[in-house]
C-alpha cells in the first residue's frame, strides 16, 4: 500500500491492490453488463427489463425521478435484491449465479439503509474489512487511512449512531471501499454530505477511476453528474431513456434541461398562488 | 380531530396489514383469543349474576383491579406502548391539547387489548342483572373504568419513556424493571400459603379496593344495589377525580414531551479502540461474534428480550421455599439456557437493514450463525452455569451439579442450535433500533409467541434424552446417570449446535436476498 502525501494526493491507492495484468484492459470492456433485468412488487413494475452496459474504468451515473427504478436497479446488481427476470455480470460473473465471487469485486453503498450504529466508526469499518475475511493489519492500516481521508479521525471513537447524516454517509462509503473493490456502486453518495466532504469523495472517486476502478453513482444532482460523469444513464419509471457517454446524452443542451425532456413533467405557473407572506 | 385521529388508527392499522400479511394474522390470532377469554368469562358473569349480592361485589372488584393493576404494569414491563399512534409524531402539528389527548386516548379502543376490556367491562352488568339501575350503573362505570385504563396505561408507559429516552438512562432503566419482578416471588408465596385464608380476607381486601382507583369503577353497581346512595355517590366523585387526576397527568407529560422532543440519542461515550470485536479471531464469524456481542450490551433490546432470565433462580428459589422438596430451584438453570440461547432467534430482525452489510460483503452462512451463536454462548454460560452450580451446593447436595450441569449445557446447546436454524429462516417485526424497547409493533406479539413456542416446543423434543437421565439420576440416585447426563448434554448439544450452524448456515446463502426483503418489510 503507498500513500502518497501532496497537496491533491492525499487519496489511497486502492485500485492496484486488487491488480491484475489485465486491469490494463481495452477501453470500453464492460464493467458491468445488465440484461433483461425487471422487478415487480405487488402489481407495480420498478424496473421494466433494462439493459446496461457500464465500461471499465468509467465515472457512470444514473439519474432518474423519484421512484424511477434506481435504488431498485442498483439494488439488484449488487446481490441485495433478487430480481424476477434479467441478469446482471460484473466483469464477467454472474452476480446471481456466482455471488461470492461477483461480491469480492463490488464495493456498495446502499441508501436507506440502517447501518450497525452501535459500533464506533473505527469498529464499523474494522467490521466490514474482517467481515470479508481480509488480515487484520491491512484492516486496520486501511481503517485509519480511511477515516482520515473522509475526515473522520476525531469521530472514529464517537459512536455512529451520534453521527450527522453526512457523517454516516461518509462512514458507510468508507465500508464500501476497504476491500479496495473493482467497481464502486454507490446509491445517492452524496446526499446531506456538505461541500467540503463532497469534493474530498469526488476527488476520491475520480482518483479510483483514474486508477482503472469503476464507479456508478445515482444522484438526483443533474449539474454534479455533468461535471463529474463521464457515461450517464436516465431513467423513468422502470425504463432506460437514455444511456451513453455524457456528451452523447445532453447533446447540445445541459444534462438537466435534457433530463427534464426526457422525463417530462416540468410545470411552470399555475403553482402555488397562495404561498406568499 | 377526536374522530380523525381514531379514523388514523383504524387506517394505519389497515395500512400495516398490507405491508406484511403475518401481522394480520398475528392481530387475528390475538382478536380470536381475546374473543374467546372474553366469552367465556361473559358466561362466567352470567352465572355470577345468580349468586349473593356481597359475592358478586367481592369477585367483581377483585378482578377489575387485578385488570387496572394490569393496565398499569404489563405495557411498561412486557407488551409495550401500543406504537401504532406515537405521540411524539404529532409534534409539528398544532393539535390543541384537549384534542389530541382525547383523541389518543380513545384510540386506545381499536385494538384487541382495549377493545377486550371495554366489552368486560360494560359486559359486567349481566352480573348484576337482578335490579335494573344497577347493571344500567355497572355500564356506564365499566365503560369509564376501561377508559380509566387506557388513560392509566398511557401514563405509565409515557412517564418511563420520558425517564428512559436518554440512551444511558435507558440502560439503567432497563436494568430496575427487574425490581417489581423480584416482588413477584413473595406474591406467589402469599397466594400458596392457603387458599382458604385468601377466601376469609377476600370481601374485607374488596372492601379496601373499592375506594382505590384499582376498584371504584367495579364497586359503584353494588352501592346502587345496596340502596347506599351517600356511600355510592362519594365513591362516584371519588372515581371521577380518580379519572381526571390520571388523564390529566398524562395530558401534562404528553406536552411536555410535545413540546420537548427528546431526541433519542446523544451523551453517549465510545470507545478508542476496537472494543470488542478486539476480543474475538480477526475472521468473518470472529468479527460477528464481537458485533453481536457489543450489542448485547449496548442495545437495549437485547436486555429487554431477556429481562425475566436472571430472575428466574430468585423466582423459583422463592417458590420452591414454599414447598417441602428444594428441587423446583433446579429449573431455573435449563430453563434460562433455553431462553438465553433461544434469544439469538431474533437476531435478524434486530439488525434490520443493517443486515444489509452481511449481504454485500458475502459473508458465508455458517460465519453468520457461528459468530451470533458464539456471542450469545459466551454471555450466557457463566450465567446458566452458575445457576446450575450454586443452588445444589446451597442445599447441600453438591453431587446434584454433575447431573444439572449436563442438562444445562445440552439446553444451551441446543436451544442455540434451534435457534440458529430458526432465525434464517424467519423474521419478525420487532423494535426497530434505537427505538423504546418497551413499545411492541401492533400483531408481533402473536407471531413472536408462535414462532417462540414452536421452537421452544422443538427444544424441548431434543432435550429428552437429557431430561430422561436427570430424572433417572433422581429416582435411583447412582452417580452413573448424572455423569452419563453431563456426557449426553455435551455431545447431543454439540451435534445439535453444528447441525443448526450448517443447516442455517445453508439456509442463509441460499435466502440472504429475501431475508434482507423481510427485514425492510419489517421497517
Amino acid at each position: 500500500m503507498t500513500t502518497v502525501n501532496g497537496p491533491d494526493c492525499y487519496i489511497v491507492d486502492m485500485s492496484n491492490l486488487n491488480a491484475d495484468p489485465t486491469t490494463a484492459r481495452p477501453a470500453g470492456a464492460p464493467a458491468i453488463v445488465v440484461r433483461g433485468l425487471g422487478k415487480h412488487f405487488a402489481d407495480k413494475v420498478a424496473v421494466n427489463g433494462i439493459d446496461l452496459d457500464v465500461p471499465a474504468g468509467s465515472f457512470y451515473g444514473l439519474v432518474g425521478p423519484n421512484g424511477a427504478g434506481k435504488t431498485t436497479t442498483l439494488s439488484m446488481a449488487t446481490g441485495l435484491l433478487r430480481p424476477d427476470a434479467g441478469s446482471v455480470w460484473v466483469h464477467g460473473v454472474d452476480v446471481w449465479r456466482e455471488p461470492l465471487k461477483a461480491k469480492t469485486m463490488l464495493g456498495v453503498l446502499a441508501d436507506g439503509v440502517r447501518l450497525f450504529d452501535r459500533l464506533t466508526g473505527r469498529q464499523l469499518v474494522t467490521y466490514s474489512g474482517r467481515l470479508r475475511g481480509m488480515d487484520p493489519e491491512t484492516v486496520a492500516e486501511r481503517t485509519e487511512d480511511l477515516l482520515r481521508v473522509l475526515d473522520l479521525e476525531d469521530a472514529g471513537s464517537k459512536l455512529v449512531v451520534d453521527y450527522s447524516a453526512g457523517m454516516t454517509k461518509k462512514i458507510a462509503l468508507a465500508t464500501a471501499l476497504i476491500h479496495s473493490p473493482r467497481v464502486l456502486v454507490l446509491d445517492e453518495p452524496f446526499e446531506a454530505v456538505d461541500p467540503v466532504s463532497a469534493a474530498n469523495i469526488r476527488s476520491i472517486l475520480t482518483d479510483y477511476v483514474g486508477r482503472g476502478g469503476t464507479v456508478i453513482v445515482s444522484s438526483h444532482v443533474m449539474d454534479l453528474v455533468q461535471r463529474m460523469c463521464t457515461h450517464v444513464a436516465v431513467i423513468a419509471a422502470g425504463n432506460v431513456m437514455a444511456a451513453g457517454t455524457v456528451d452523447e446524452v445532453r447533446g447540445s443542451e445541459s444534462l438537466e434541461d435534457r433530463f427534464v425532456d426526457l422525463v417530462g413533467g416540468r410545470s411552470d405557473g399555475g403553482g402555488l398562488q397562495w404561498l406568499r407572506s | 380531530m377526536v374522530a380523525q385521529l381514531i379514523r388514523l388508527k383504524a387506517r394505519l392499522l389497515a395500512n400495516s396489514f398490507r405491508r406484511s400479511p403475518w401481522q394480520l394474522v398475528g392481530v387475528i390470532l390475538g382478536a380470536a383469543y381475546g374473543l374467546f377469554l372474553a366469552v367465556m368469562l361473559i358466561i362466567g358473569m352470567v352465572g355470577l349474576g345468580s349468586q349473593e349480592p356481597e359475592l358478586v361485589r367481592t369477585v367483581l372488584v377483585c378482578a377489575v383491579s387485578a385488570v387496572v393493576l394490569g393496565w398499569a404494569i404489563v405495557p411498561v414491563l412486557f407488551s409495550g406502548a401500543d406504537a401504532t399512534l406515537d405521540p411524539a409524531r404529532f409534534s409539528t402539528f398544532p393539535v390543541p391539547r384537549r384534542e389530541l389527548t382525547a383523541g389518543l386516548l380513545l384510540t386506545g379502543f381499536i385494538g384487541t387489548p382495549g377493545a377486550v376490556t371495554l366489552v368486560l367491562f360494560v359486559a359486567a352488568a349481566a352480573a348484576w342483572r337482578q335490579s335494573g339501575p344497577a347493571a344500567l350503573t355497572a355500564v356506564v362505570a365499566g365503560a369509564l373504568g376501561a377508559l380509566f385504563c387506557l388513560a392509566l396505561a398511557r401514563l405509565t408507559t409515557t412517564a418511563a419513556l420520558a425517564l428512559t429516552s436518554k440512551r444511558r438512562f435507558r440502560e439503567v432503566a432497563t436494568v430496575l424493571v427487574f425490581i417489581p419482578l423480584v416482588a413477584l416471588g413473595p406474591i406467589l408465596g402469599g397466594l400458596q400459603a392457603g387458599i382458604s385464608a385468601v377466601f376469609d380476607v377476600l370481601p374485607h381486601v374488596a372492601d379496601v379496593l373499592a375506594w382505590t382507583p384499582l376498584g371504584v369503577f367495579a364497586a359503584l353497581p353494588g352501592d346502587v344495589l345496596a340502596g347506599e346512595w351517600a356511600t355510592g355517590g362519594a365513591r362516584l366523585l371519588l372515581a371521577l377525580a380518580y379519572l381526571a387526576v390520571v388523564v390529566w397527568a398524562w395530558s401534562v407529560l404528553l406536552m411536555r414531551s410535545l413540546q420537548n422532543p427528546v431526541q433519542a440519542s446523544g451523551g453517549s461515550k465510545g470507545s478508542l479502540g476496537l472494543g470488542m470485536l478486539a476480543w474475538f479471531p480477526a475472521t468473518p464469524w470472529g468479527a460477528i461474534a464481537g458485533r453481536s456481542l457489543t450489542y448485547w450490551f449496548k442495545d437495549p433490546r437485547y436486555a429487554a428480550g431477556i429481562v425475566v432470565v436472571p430472575l428466574l433462580p430468585f423466582i423459583l428459589w422463592y417458590a420452591s421455599s414454599q414447598t417441602p422438596t428444594p428441587y423446583m430451584v433446579y429449573a431455573a438453570a435449563p430453563l434460562m439456557a433455553v431462553m438465553m440461547g433461544f434469544s439469538i432467534s431474533a437476531d435478524i430482525s434486530y439488525d434490520s437493514t443493517a443486515f444489509s452489510l452481511h449481504v454485500t460483503t458475502a459473508v458465508r452462512g455458517v460465519h453468520d450463525r457461528a459468530g451470533r451463536a458464539l456471542a450469545c454462548g459466551v454471555l450466557a454460560l457463566p450465567l446458566v452455569m452458575a445457576a446450575a452450580i450454586v443452588p445444589p451446593l446451597v442445599i447441600g447436595r453438591p453431587g446434584d451439579v454433575v447431573a444439572l450441569a449436563g442438562l444445562t449445557v445440552g439446553a444451551l446447546l441446543s436451544a442455540l442450535g434451534v435457534a440458529s436454524v430458526a432465525s434464517a429462516r424467519w423474521t419478525y417485526a420487532v423494535v426497530q433500533p434505537g427505538e423504546n424497547p418497551f413499545k411492541s409493533p401492533p400483531g408481533a406479539g402473536a407471531r413472536a409467541a408462535l414462532t417462540q413456542l414452536a421452537t421452544m416446543g422443538v427444544a424441548f423434543l431434543l432435550l429428552i434424552p437429557e431430561i430422561a437421565l436427570v430424572i433417572t439420576y433422581f429416582v435411583t440416585d447412582r452417580a452413573l446417570f448424572a455423569w452419563l447426563a453431563l456426557a449426553v448434554g455435551l455431545a447431543a448439544g454439540s451435534v445439535l449446535l453444528t447441525v443448526g450452524i450448517r443447516v442455517g448456515g445453508r439456509w442463509i446463502d441460499t435466502r440472504m436476498p429475501e431475508l434482507m426483503q423481510a427485514v425492510t418489510l419489517n421497517k
